[in-house]
């Protein structure tokens, strides 16, 4: 005897959230209900097993059926086939769209191509993520991004309207949307120890300050690509360090102010002109496509690593970069103010964010 | 040109690309009515096109306007191509076609495809302008309104309850035309489709006229079914019961009409300028003619008058137009039913005497059975179970009694089938039950020549329908309730059903004006009452018609809730054996010691404890034959079969320590090599009958002595058994003394005896001593291997796991405080069994046991977060729709219930007991618990209609009755400010107003239904050639059962409807051919739409508020004591 066919269908949608999460996670219906035992469940509602499986297949099947609606959150809200309570619906939608850590970390800054589809596999294995889970992660990043790409106004704010997210995964979005565009380099040895949530604050300060939005709030692309012109500007900034006497002055005011007020005072004097070169040099560097890729791997090479080598502390470092950015305003010579900071605040962020162990 | 028919057509969303080049659709929209096309223009290149049409205009006649669907179809452009079909919409018009419907039906519809199913959305305004017809010779009944609630709609009050009416329509199954060899599925489905919908628009239509013919306005109880013949075509038959119905306004809740002005209600019943009918004053036996009729002597009313199911002394009338017309019920004392009555007690003598020749049913049923002669069941003749009650005549009112059983009689023996498909009644209303009443016939189906004259079906129904009647006539009754008739065929081969629940009614509720509330039998005391009767003889039959009634106990039991019980056959002429006794609650009437019925248990209803669903379930084999050789085979298992259920039925009754069933649904499905039986029922313990013995198991073979072991093993594990389903369902009914009873309990302790016990004798059970103590116990005797089998699987059928109740009626008596928290669901299994023929009954047996409880089980575990809750309604079909397939589909709700509030109850009703358990309330446990139970039940009442919340305060002020309140409070533990802070912290819905709520149900718990805005009737097929891409079989029934439900939801929206109340999945063929990767399925549904207002969103009036110092908080948080 064999149940040929066996279905359950709720006027309004029945939903087991622990039974969607494994279906997210990607699992096959016997592991998932090998899972579900494992979780005591059968005892819990003094069930059996066949009744476990019949339950998490009705789930699989509606789950898949609703699949092709949460590919566009707004036709799930719309939708007349599946009653489904609107906090259950978001819920759906959030949980579908949420991605995991490891995951992402492997594909941040990476191009949303085949190829990288390809791969998965191997991302599959050193993340310990089931294929099936790390592709939706990876189709859910690649159809934002293709919604988004072309699209004007505020980045964050399409993602929301156009996939019903919440704002802190909407903002988790953009940061992919935002790394995906100009391919930032997170996978470097050195970058390990960043963690998603760095990036995405960076993400947000360099969308903030960089992209073309922060001058002009109607121009397409207007959060996904810096503004070039900016980039282009910032090779006026390469006069302080290329300048001796701008460059003397700058160091003297730097620690005429921290003087007693940080704990690496001689080593801060003494490797100043080195990090001031450095943070300059990336600057000035940035028009080129190539450098922009490498911007965190040479925030950290060049700024962040010789700080941590002569143990320098997060207060350390904020007090330096605010008393760099600030004391530039008193050199006379210097006549780049608004341009100085707009590229030291975002800086100054982003070391800040990324300056842990 | 009486109608005029306006559609608008919108927009679409969600559309399909139809354009693969450039993943865009160019869609158009026709929209069609009868034979009249129009068309939208196309919308070039957009998933969401903008028609923004202007109002297409129909001109049509009202008969079409009931007949026709309005077919909207949308398709794709294609310039050098034919137009592709994206999908339809059918649209019933039938609910804008009633005075008080809704103006306009507009919104978002799926547009749907018979192949892939809903693709996109389409939105519509509907709008119907109908001219007044004056013209008399019609064929449309507009303005009749349906309902397939099975009582009288809550917000409407009945002013007559006109009686049975019926219909059927046939036609050849265009799936069977030989055009459907050349056309393409798509095009056979739809044809099939629209088919069906003129069908029920005309059957509807049909039983309208017949409706208005009798003076009604409206249907309720309506059951439509659809009997697919395969090659002999398609019958779609209906039945229900007429009324003549009138809207409570809103604010008239609590002061209700008082009745007095039966011609201001007949103002709003179409046609209330029809004289009434005229009747002869002659013997039952002549059927009633119409003569003053002023109808057109058309040919849907010659038919019908021939069979005279016109309702004929019970219209109210007017005083005006009354003189001629004095119906026969109204003269007691007239000399035809003085000369009547003689002759209705030997008919009825002799119709016992015919059945107790049939009561040992082996032997009734040993003479082999005709072919194709009815072969039918009475249910209740298998209450021989139990022993026989015998000597002491009733107390007094014994003649009287009997007058007033054949004033009543007479009454209803003028209707050709004094049958009701209602299952709830007004208060009142029912005044005694007798019993399950069945019949079955098994019929060759053979083409229908001509479909204007579907006789031969009519007239196999119109046979079974009179053997119900005599069935009911040989238990006293007059009247059949909560009746219903179904079918199963496999290949042409066809079973008719029916059953229902004998009863005696009460002839007066007929035709009074008020069958609403619980306040009518009180007031009807007072004599005043009826002097607004426009005659005398009527004041006078009252009168005695009181007088009888209060002798019979008519008026105290009623408020006991104990009269339903009492027997309405004479006990010294009992219609088969039964073991009566003195009423448990009044002791003053005799009872059964088992009651089955198919209605709702009534709400006056005294019960103990809780109830459950109780299920028999059983499979036969049989030989795959062919014509007539299946039949007679089939004719000669059923009687087997219908004894087995019952034995089923009556053991699990017992194990679970009830007495009375409920809701009892028999289906026995047919299939090429088996026959499968199914009764479900909810059992309860009516505190009016007495408590079920034990059950008691005795071996044939009494040598052996591990055998012996093993017996005693079996009947220790049966006494726990029933000692742990009292605890369960609470079940802890006063004890009662024997000289309270202060009656001779029946010396004869002649045991029954069950299974295949040939042999009598009760001495060697003796020793066996149980604690259920005096009561006679129920014997199992085991003798051969199946009884043994029988017993395991009484004991292994699964309880019900802890927070979860189970019944298929609509409620569950002791469980009153309903959240609004409800799942309505269906689940579809199908099972394959391997090599049928090879397997033992027992086997099969058991494997169909199973598949049904190992359903329940997943349902249980699926709606684990309601806990705790009931699954109401559990309604299961079975089909077999293939050799070795068995398919179970069940449709349920289950609805989550507030645990903390189930003891806190009130009640307005002075007992003694009660009063007594008040004084000593704590040792009395007991007796608290039956206040509670009770208590509960009369809150059902008010919970469920808050109109007759406030009814009951009134009623309870013209009573002098303390207000139960403070007692209980007194009584329970538990501050009454505590409880009500739990309520208040209970969730409230956060519904919007796009969720569109489903239930079989017909009612929605803590809500208040404003309006009925007419019936939905649905039938849609799904067919795929892509099965495995699908998702498999599960995989494509799920999906097309979903669009069912979304549609459904669609037209309850678009009629400005939130929920659909009496749902019903009447109908789910599903059949499949894995090879060719094929598979159809067809659904009919129907329920009635309706609107709600939730409890906690009405503003309670101050008045209301205190009047539920009876707290009918369930779940609301508005309600401060």
């Amino acid at each position: 005897m064999a149940v040929e066919l066996d279905v359950f269908v709720g006027n309004t949608t029945l939903i087991d959230k622990d039974v969607y999460q494994l279906w997210l996670d990607g699992y096959s219906v016997n592991d998932a209900v090998a899972i579900r035992v494992q979780s005591g469940i059968l005892e819990q509602a003094g069930t059996t097993p066949d009744v476990l499986e019949s339950d998490t297949m009705d789930h699989y099947r509606a789950f898949q059926m609703l699949e092709r609606l949460l590919h566009s959150p707004p036709k799930l809200i719309n939708q007349l086939l599946f009653q489904i309570p609107p906090p259950m619906q978001a819920m759906l939608i959030e949980k579908y769209y949420t991605f995991e850590e490891p995951f992402v970390r492997e594909v941040l800054g990476k191009k949303l191509s085949k190829g990288t589809k390809k791969d998965l596999d191997d991302v599959s294995t050193k993340t310990a993520i089931t294929l099936k889970s790390c592709r939706r992660q990876f189709d859910n990043f690649k159809r934002v991004f293709k919604v988004v790409e072309e699209m004007k106004g505020p980045l964050v704010e399409n993602i929301q309207q156009n996939f019903l997210l919440s704002d802190r995964l909407a903002g988790d979005y953009a940061a992919v949307v935002f790394f995906a565009n100009s391919r930032f380099e997170t996978g470097k040895k050195k970058l390990q120890y960043l963690t998603f949530e760095d990036f995405a604050c960076c993400a947000e300060q360099l969308i903030q300050n960089w992209t073309l939005g922060a001058v002009d709030s109607m121009a397409d692309d207007m959060d996904v690509d810096l503004d070039r012109e900016f980039l282009q500007d910032l090779k006026d900034l390469k006069v302080l360090i290329t300048d001796k006497d701008l460059l003397d002055q700058h160091k003297s005011l730097v620690c005429t102010a921290l003087r007693g007020k940080v704990t690496i005072f001689t080593e801060m004097e003494s490797s100043f002109k080195n990090l001031s070169r450095g943070l300059i040099n990336i600057a000035t560097k940035l028009i080129h496509t190539k450098d922009v890729r490498d911007l965190f791997v040479d925030l950290v090479e060049k700024f962040i690593e010789p700080c941590k080598s002569d143990r320098w502390n997060i207060n350390d470092v904020c007090l330096f970069l605010t008393q760099y950015t600030n004391t530039a305003r008193a050199l006379d010579a210097f006549k780049h103010q608004c341009l100085w900071e707009r590229y030291m605040g975002t800086v100054k962020s982003c070391i800040l964010k990324m300056y842990h162990d | 040109m009486p109608g005029k028919l306006k559609v608008r057509i919108v927009a679409g969303r969600h559309l399909p690309v139809m354009d693969r080049a450039s993943d865009l659709t160019d869609a158009f929209v026709e929209v069609k009515f009868g034979n009249t096309t129009f068309k939208t223009d196309v919308f070039p290149k957009s998933l969401n096109p903008q028609w923004n049409s202007e109002w297409f205009k129909f001109e049509v006649d009202d008969e079409d306007l009931q007949d026709e669907p309005l077919q909207i179809t949308v398709l794709d452009h294609d310039t050098y191509s034919a137009n592709d079909a994206i999908g339809k919409v059918y649209i019933d018009i039938d609910p804008l076609l009633s005075n008080e419907a809704a103006a306009i039906l507009s919104g978002w519809f799926p547009i749907y495809d018979t192949i892939h199913g809903i693709r996109g959305e389409i939105n519509v305004m509907v709008k119907v302008d109908l001219f007044n017809d004056l013209n008399r010779f019609r064929q449309s009944s507009c303005g009749v309104k349906f309902f397939c609630t099975m009582s009288i709609p809550k917000c409407y009050k009945a002013v007559t309850i006109h009686g049975f009416v019926e219909e059927l329509v046939v036609n050849e199954d265009p799936e069977y035309q030989w055009i459907d060899r050349i056309r393409t599925p798509r095009a056979s489905n739809e044809a099939r489709q629209r088919l069906i919908s003129l069908m029920s628009g005309e059957l509807q239509r049909k039983i309208g006229l017949k409706v208005l013919e009798m003076g009604g306005n409206a249907v309720v109880g309506y059951l439509q079914c659809f009997d697919l013949e395969g090659e002999s075509g398609l019958v779609v038959r209906a039945i229900g019961t007429a009324c003549t119905l009138d809207k409570l306004s809103n604010t008239a809740t609590s002061l209700l009409p008082p009745c007095s002005s039966p011609s201001k209600d007949m103002k709003e019943v179409p046609f209330s300028e029809d004289p009434n009918p005229v009747t002869h004053s002659s013997g039952p036996s002549t059927p009633l003619k119409n003569q003053t009729y002023s109808f057109s002597p058309s040919k849907s009313y010659s038919r019908q008058s021939s069979s005279s199911d016109t309702d004929l002394s019970l219209t109210p009338k007017t005083a005006a137009s009354s003189p001629k017309g004095p119906a026969i019920f109204f003269f007691p004392s007239s000399p035809t039913l003085s000369s009547g009555s003689p002759h209705h007690k030997s008919a009825h003598l002799l119709r016992s005497e015919a059945l107790h020749s049939l009561t040992p049913p082996h032997s009734g049923y040993a003479s082999p059975v005709c072919l194709r002669k009815t072969v039918s069941f009475n249910e209740e003749l298998l209450l021989a179970a139990s022993g026989m009650g015998s000597g002491s005549g009733g107390k007094d009112g014994g003649p009287l009694k009997a007058l007033y059983r054949q004033q009543t009689q007479s009454a209803f023996e003028h209707r050709e089938f004094p049958f009701f498909t209602l299952t709830t009644f007004p208060s009142g209303f029912l005044v005694h039950v007798g019993g399950v009443v069945s019949a079955r016939s098994v019929k060759l189906l053979d083409r229908i020549h001509n479909p204007d004259e579907p006789e031969t079906r009519d007239a196999w129904w119109a046979e079974i329908r009179q053997e119900i009647k005599s069935h009911g006539k040989a238990l006293g009754c007059h009247a059949v309730v909560g009746y219903s008739e179904s079918t199963s065929i496999c290949e042409e081969v066809c079973i008719l059903s029916a059953s229902g629940t004998a009863a005696v009614l009460n002839p007066k509720m007929l035709q009074d004006c008020s069958m609403e509330g619980c306040s009518e039998h009180r007031l009807s005391r007072q004599p005043s009452f009826f002097s607004t009767g426009s005659e005398k003889g009527e004041f006078d039959f009252f009168l005695q018609c009181q007088d009888s009634a209060s002798i019979l106990g008519l008026d105290d039991p009623l408020s006991l809730g104990c009269n339903f019980c009492h027997i309405p056959y004479d006990e010294l002429n009992m219609p088969f054996p039964a073991h009566l006794t003195y009423c448990y609650v009044c002791r003053k009437q005799k009872v059964p010691d088992v009651l089955f019925t198919t209605i709702e248990p009534p709400l006056e209803a005294a019960v103990t404890g809780k109830g459950c669903l109780i299920q028999a379930r059983l499979c036969r084999q049989k030989k795959k034959t062919q014509g007539e050789a299946n039949a007679t085979a089939i004719s000669n298992l059923l009687p087997f079969m219908e004894y087995e259920l019952h034995t089923q039925l009556m053991n699990k009754l017992k194990l679970r320590a009830m007495n009375a069933l409920f809701g009892l649904r028999i289906q026995i499905t047919v299939g090429e090599n088996m026959l499968l039986g199914l009764a479900s029922a909810t059992g309860l313990y009516l505190t009016a009958l007495p408590s079920p013995g034990g059950i008691q198991v005795t071996g044939k073979t009494p040598s052996d002595s591990s055998y012996e072991q093993h017996i005693s093993n079996m009947q220790k594990k049966i006494n726990d058994m029933i000692i742990k389903n009292r605890e369960i369902y609470e079940i802890n009914p006063p004890e009662i003394l024997e000289e309270v009873l202060g009656s001779p309990i029946p010396e004869t302790r002649q045991r029954s005896r069950l299974f295949r016990s040939q042999s009598e004798s009760s001495d060697d059970v003796s020793e066996l001593d149980l604690s259920h103590g005096k009561k006679d116990a129920f014997v199992l005797e085991i003798d051969d291997a199946d009884a043994v089998e029988d017993i395991h699987s009484l004991l292994t059928d699964a309880p019900t796991p802890s927070g979860f109740y189970s019944c298929n009626t609509e409620i569950m008596p002791g469980i009153n405080n309903w959240t609004s928290d409800l799942q309505m669901f269906t689940s579809v299994r199908v099972f394959r069994l391997n090599n049928v023929t090879s397997l033992t009954s027992q086997w099969l047996n058991k494997a169909f046991s199973d598949l049904c409880e190992n359903l329940l089980k997943t349902l249980y575990f699926k709606l684990r977060s309601m806990v705790p809750c009931c699954l109401c309604h559990v309604n299961f079909n079975v089909a077999l729709p293939e050799d070795e397939l068995i398919q179970i589909a069940v449709t349920a709700v289950a609805i989550t219930y507030d645990k903390d509030q189930a003891q806190y109850v009130s009640k307005v009703c002075t007992d003694k007991t009660l009063l007594r358990a008040s004084a000593e309330n704590e040792e009395q446990l007991q007796f608290t618990l039956e206040l509670c139970m009770e208590s509960q039940s009369t809150q059902c009442a008010l919970l469920f209609s808050p109109s007759k919340a406030a009814e009951m305060t009134e009623s309870g002020s013209l009573q002098p009755v303390t207000p139960a309140a403070q007692r209980v409070s007194s009584l329970d533990k538990a501050s009454p400010l505590a409880e009500a802070q739990a309520r208040h912290r209970s969730p409230i819905s956060c519904t919007t107003s796009t969720v569109v709520e489903m239930t079989p149900l017909s009612f929605i718990p803590g809500a208040k239904i404003t309006k009925y805005l007419g019936i939905i009737n649905m039938f849609f097929i799904r067919e795929t050639t892509s099965l495995r891409e699908e998702g498999g079989v599960s995989g494509f029934l799920h999906a097309f059962i979903a669009e069912v439900f979304a549609m459904v939801r669609a037209h309850v929206a678009a009629l400005g409807g939130n929920a659909v109340v009496s749902y019903i999945m009447k109908q789910c063929v599903f059949m499949e051919n894995p090879n060719k990767n094929q598979a159809q399925c067809l659904i009919n549904v129907s329920g009635d739409a309706i609107n709600f207002v939730r409890d906690t969103d009405v503003e309670s009036a101050p008045s209301q508020s205190q009047a539920s110092g009876l707290q009918t908080g369930n779940g609301s948080g508005d309600v401060v004591t």
